[in-house]
């Protein structure tokens, strides 16, 4: 694969490989994506606006240029002042990852001068690089803050720097996620209406998308960090009524795969409110909830490649990065996409024993 | 479960041009009733100062004209409400002042009233649309529409001489609010403009010095109008334009 080195949310020539539950693959155009889909799918999408989490500044203590990226928080209702950060030595996007110096040594209690923003690492989390940050400042401020001063976290690949509405999807709503839930670049408007028109469902979960790499092995072996997310009443309504007359589940990217089978593995099964995902989908996970997934192309050994491993078996998958490697499609966040149907041939009859007892309580009002 | 109307949730409101005029009695009689409301304005003391006196408000420094602003701004106002069920499009901005006839209206005053009262506009309803049709999706096919506000003017329908940048500016305005309308409907979000008529505001006051206050609609009585026909018009249900 090549990477996709323009921010063009929907280019003209978007591709789309389909792999249906033979195991066959199809190219299509991805601005067919309605018609490929059938009448009573329910489309989930992830609605998260992308925060400009870069953050250039100083480390105050020893005067060193360094670059904040925000990666994670423990809610999306908490104080909006305290978040994971990555840290990174001197330079920007323009370097790749793999390529940055470290930061300096980072203590607690370190203030780190960004911008109009003051923050204090509260803790290092055993990584030079990995810290807890608390911002000065009431909420208001802090957003504010980061809004006038932040970029958008970017990489090498991409050479113009990005703005903050090149990384907003057309449905970014609540602004909770560190990079763009980007599986969500292929809607706009007239999609939605053609979803609609083919009598295709379409609701949205909220989930704060973190960090897709950071150069550093260690670190990217634990991504994705945790993330939280929100679930409306709605979209359980509709989640579990699509079960109910057996339609499809469709995941718009890896975060609602995430945020949907994590919610549907807690206790009493898929529920309005607020969760914190902490799960990883791979290979052994049995799927709940999500049937089809549409993500971007990822490549081998990333945390966003290791999930596809729940929806088709390696076989398949080693023969869909073939595909995509011979018929010279793009990868990284503006690139192509796979959109991949559940195999015919069953895994385990666990799935829909799991079904009836994540659907048995219908509960969908927020928890006390 | 209580009945929606007689214990509604609260609003989640955002306000621009929110420090001043019909502006700040909208952010004040949102507040009082108990909705949360995001205002802008793009001069920060007032922002703070309005902020500071109205207990919940978010105050957001801004100018609605310039594009590098307005993903700021959305993304302050969903960051700070959470979510978004109305969008009132109150800044506007006359062109010259004093007022001039179009043959003596200098281009740059085009410019500047065009990006207040019409770019502006567009460009934040679509950064926060996503924050409307989400509040939407959540509130169900029968539940209240998003809705966008335009505040206009009967001089975008009345040709007055002298007002030419600022009628055509919000003529604009009035029929792109017509059209949003019609392409958002379907999707739960509903867009209107309303011309709360003549009011004593700093704005009327700089287009027509020597009137007379005491003939001119208080901002508090046209802020009250407003909410009420932005409570009937969410009401209004969804399914009447059914898709």
């Amino acid at each position: 694969m090549k990477a996709a080195t323009l921010a063009v949310q929907r280019p003209r020539d978007a591709r789309l490989l389909v792999v249906d539950g033979t195991g066959r693959i199809a190219h299509h155009a991805r601005s067919s994506l309605a018609d490929l889909l059938r009448p009573g799918d329910l489309v989930v999408a992830n609605d998260a606006a992308t925060l400009p989490a870069s953050l250039a500044g100083t480390h105050v203590a020893s005067g060193a240029t360094i670059e904040v990226r925000l990666a994670g928080r423990r809610a999306i209702d908490d104080d909006a002042r305290t978040f994971i950060a990555v840290v990174f030595g001197a330079g920007d996007f323009r370097t790749r990852t793999e390529d940055r110096p470290m930061p300096p040594a980072l203590q607690a209690g370190d203030a780190l001068a960004l911008g109009p923003l003051v923050a204090t690492v509260v803790r290092r989390i055993d990584h030079p690089r990995l810290v807890e940050l608390c911002f000065t400042g009431d909420a208001d401020a802090v957003r504010a803050g980061i809004a006038r001063h932040g970029r958008p976290v970017q990489y090498a690949h991409l050479a113009a720097p990005l703005d903050v509405w090149d990384v907003w999807t057309r449905i970014a709503a609540e602004p909770v996620a560190f990079e763009a839930p980007s599986a969500g670049f292929v809607l706009d408007w007239r999609l939605l209406d053609r979803l609609a028109e083919r009598g295709i469902g379409f609701a949205t979960l909220t989930h704060a998308a973190g960090l897709s790499s950071t150069g550093d092995a260690a670190l990217d072996a634990r991504l994705p960090f945790d993330e939280p997310y929100r679930l409306p009443s709605s979209t359980v309504a509709a989640i579990v009524d699509a079960r109910r007359r057996g339609r499809r589940i469709v995941a718009l990217g890896t975060t609602v795969a995430r945020a949907l089978e994590h919610a549907a593995a807690q206790p009493g099964g898929l529920r309005t409110g607020h969760g914190l995902a902490t799960n990883r989908l791979g290979a052994t996970s049995r799927l709940a909830v999500v049937d089809v997934l549409i993500s971007g192309t990822h490549e081998p050994g990333s945390s966003h490649r290791e999930l596809l491993r729940a929806f088709a078996d390696d076989a398949t998958l080693a023969r869909i990065d073939a595909t995509l490697e011979s018929s010279d499609y793009r990868t990284h966040e503006f690139g192509d996409s796979v959109l991949i149907e559940p195999s015919l041939q069953p895994r385990s009859n666990l799935k829909t024993a799991t079904l009836a007892s994540k659907f048995g309580n219908e509960r969908t009002t927020l928890p006390a | 479960m209580n009945d929606l109307s007689s214990s509604p949730r609260p609003l989640r409101v955002a306000v621009t041009g929110g420090t001043s005029g019909l502006g700040l009695a909208l952010v004040e009689a949102f507040a009082a009733r108990g909705d949360a409301v995001a205002f802008v304005a793009r001069d920060a003391a007032n922002v703070r100062r309005v902020a500071a006196a109205m207990a919940g408000s978010h105050g957001i420094v801004g100018d609605v004209s310039r594009k590098d602003d307005i993903h700021a701004i959305a993304l302050q106002v969903g960051g700070a409400l959470g979510g978004l069920d109305v969008l009132i499009h109150n800044a506007s901005s006359l062109g010259p002042v004093p007022l001039a006839l179009l043959a003596d209206t200098e281009c740059e005053d085009v410019d500047a009233a065009l990006a207040t009262n019409l770019l502006g506009p567009f460009r934040l309803t679509k950064a926060v649309l996503g924050l409307l049709a989400s509040s939407a999706r959540e509130a169900g096919v029968s539940g209240p529409r998003s809705l966008v506000v335009n505040v206009t003017s009967d001089a975008a329908v009345t040709p007055y001489a002298g007002w030419g940048a600022y009628g055509a500016s919000k003529a604009a305005l009035l029929h792109m609010s017509r059209i949003w309308h019609e392409e958002l409907v379907p999707h739960g979000i509903g867009v209107i403009a309303i011309d709360p008529g003549d009011m004593d505001t700093p704005l009327h006051a700089a287009a027509v010095p020597d009137a007379d206050p005491a003939a001119l609609k208080r901002p508090r009585d046209a802020a009250r109008e407003l909410i009420a026909r932005i409570d009937s018009e969410r009401s209004a249900r969804r399914s009447e334009h059914g898709r």
